[in-house]
């Protein structure tokens, strides 16, 4: 490459680099166009930096004259409205009070505010935001034990078992005030286990007893018999007839309802025997977590009735 | 220096792209090192105890983080799915940090206390067996016994990169004044081992009470996740101001 003097006149200029003795490189000007675009977006910058947050300096930065006002809740319970410089939590905040979705909802949860159950379940229009908001709340929270479809989990496992919340057999009670607070507070639901007391043929004449509550095929009626006998020991919860308590949570065994033992999964009956034997020599632990930190009462009273009427109730 | 001269040294070429780049970069990340309020001032933030730290070298180590981010954003929907957006000052200790924004799986940024213990347990070693539609892998074998004779190590190479696990008495004693008691004692480096199993035998976090396991670790890590902060403490303003 090297300089060469001679542009020739009446041609396009050129920045006068000449390869292989004859080729030139042209210096055609920018096409005015973009000239202007790009001055535009170093004026877009400068407004730019005067409308939002900018140029950092001495510990803190331009703040930019662009403001978003929301209204928070302050602790004794008065509302106030901030205005706060342009940033995306003030933004967040005030999409969550006037987005036309934040605001749709909001109509609606005063409209359910002061109904009670019954009202919400009995009219179509409430019944359907409050399953609306149910499933919504129900796929985030509450799917990932007990289903999508709130079916639950019914293993051989007993530690991998949730309860079915389809049908209409409730361990803890239906009532929509129980459905709040076992939601708001969680529940731990815990049988000891009895290993030790009942060994042996004692085990398994019980766990017959138990099968024969709710009339599987195949009991040995003479060991229920027996087992009958021992079924004083676990009354104290499951009741005298084995109907279970909703108060403690024990459920009832007489019904065709199994939440936790795979008892219609079973293979064949004696492996309903051992499941059964399994449960009164090691007991039950399940936890459930509360939710009352995680959802506000509002969203809790509308999953009640939405958990509610998919047990059909 | 003649332009040309820069565009036939190709070596020089590349060291100056490098040194422009570099402005870019820094003229955006060093100021958050100066402006205060770029890590908020809230209570309840504190180090990893040496077994959630375990189990965050745990979570790590198996990849958690292609599939799922810790760093809910402000904004309206994921709010409502999965709680009060993430604070800065909330991955103040995370070294390396766990943000992201490809997720595959959910968020896990508030996954503690979503989930019981043995939820998650079951979920790990087999997360078909709870969720039939979960692409999730299976993590079987966490269940093998945790290896945390290293924790001292770790928890000095923690320190030397800020986070206040003590060495010293003078060190302990801001940590009883930051953080309590109670936790300051589980950040004495020179308890390390001690303070792994005293945690793990605290609770049962696996179902397996007679080993410590390394899901003992990572589910002691998964349920202390975004639950540090207490956010009925503060008003929906006071974050924003620290933006």
């Amino acid at each position: 490459m090297s300089q060469s003097p001679e542009v020739k006149k009446g041609q396009v200029e050129t920045t006068g680099h000449v390869w292989d003795g004859d080729l030139r490189e042209y210096n055609n000007p920018l096409p005015r166009w973009w000239l202007w675009a790009f001055y535009g977006t170093i004026v877009f910058a400068v407004v730019y930096w005067i409308l939002y947050p900018a140029w950092p300096y001495a510990g803190t930065y331009t703040k930019g004259v662009e403001t978003v006002s929301f209204t928070v809740k302050e602790a004794n319970g008065q509302e106030k409205t901030v205005t706060e410089h342009w940033n995306s939590r003030a933004l967040f905040n005030k999409d969550m009070e006037s987005s036309p979705s934040a605001l749709a909802q909001k109509e609606w949860l005063g409209k359910v505010k002061d109904m009670s159950f019954e009202q919400i379940a009995a009219n179509p229009d409430t019944l359907n935001f409050a399953r609306s908001m149910g499933h919504a709340l129900f796929g985030d929270h509450c799917a990932a034990c007990h289903g999508t479809g709130g079916q639950g989990v019914l293993s051989m496992n007993l530690e991998a078992s949730y309860p079915n919340l389809t049908d209409d057999a409730w361990i803890h009670g239906s009532s929509y005030e129980k459905i709040v607070q076992d939601i708001t507070n969680g529940i731990h639901g815990n049988m000891p286990a009895f290993g030790a007391l009942f060994q042996g043929e004692k085990r398994a004449d019980l766990a017959q007893y138990v099968l024969s509550l709710s009339h599987q095929q195949g009991v040995n009626e003479e060991a229920a018999n027996r087992g009958k006998a021992l079924f004083a020991t676990c009354a104290g919860c499951h009741g005298a007839t084995g109907t279970g308590n909703q108060m403690i949570g024990a459920p009832n065994l007489t019904d065709q309802a199994w939440d936790f033992v795979d008892i219609s999964g079973a293979k064949d009956y004696d492996e309903k025997v051992k499941l059964i034997e399994g449960v009164i020599a090691n007991g039950m632990n399940h936890q459930m977590p509360k939710f009352g930190d995680r959802l506000s009462p509002e969203q809790i009273r509308l999953l009640a009735v939405y958990v509610r009427q998919l047990g059909g109730s | 220096m003649k332009h040309e001269s820069i565009e036939i040294n190709s070596a020089l070429l590349i060291v100056l792209t490098l040194v422009v780049i570099s402005i870019g970069g820094l003229v955006e990340i060093v100021p958050l090192f100066h402006i205060k309020g770029t890590v908020e001032q809230v209570d309840g933030v504190h180090p990893y105890t040496p077994l959630e730290q375990l189990g965050r070298d745990i979570y790590v180590r198996e990849g958690c983080y292609l599939c799922h981010s810790q760093m809910i954003r402000p904004f309206r929907d994921e709010m409502l799915r999965y709680g009060h957006y993430s604070l800065a000052a909330e991955s103040q200790y995370d070294h390396p940090f766990q943000w992201g924004s490809k997720r595959t799986g959910p968020d896990l940024a508030r996954v503690g206390g979503k989930y019981s213990n043995e939820w998650m347990t079951q979920h790990l070693i087999h997360p078909q067996s709870l969720v039939p539609e979960s692409i999730m892998p299976s993590y079987p074998w966490l269940m093998q016994p945790l290896h945390y004779g290293d924790i001292e190590a770790r928890m000095r190479a923690l320190r030397d990169v800020g986070v206040p696990y003590s060495l010293t008495q003078a060190e302990y004693e801001a940590n009883v004044k930051k953080f309590g008691k109670d936790l300051a004692d589980q950040f004495v480096i020179a308890n390390g081992v001690e303070s792994v199993k005293k945690e793990a035998a605290s609770q049962n976090w696996d179902g397996n009470p007679k080993e410590i396991t390394q899901m003992d670790a990572l589910v002691a890590y998964l349920q202390v996740l975004g639950t540090m902060v207490d956010f009925s403490k503060y008003d929906q303003g006071y974050f924003s101001h620290f933006r």
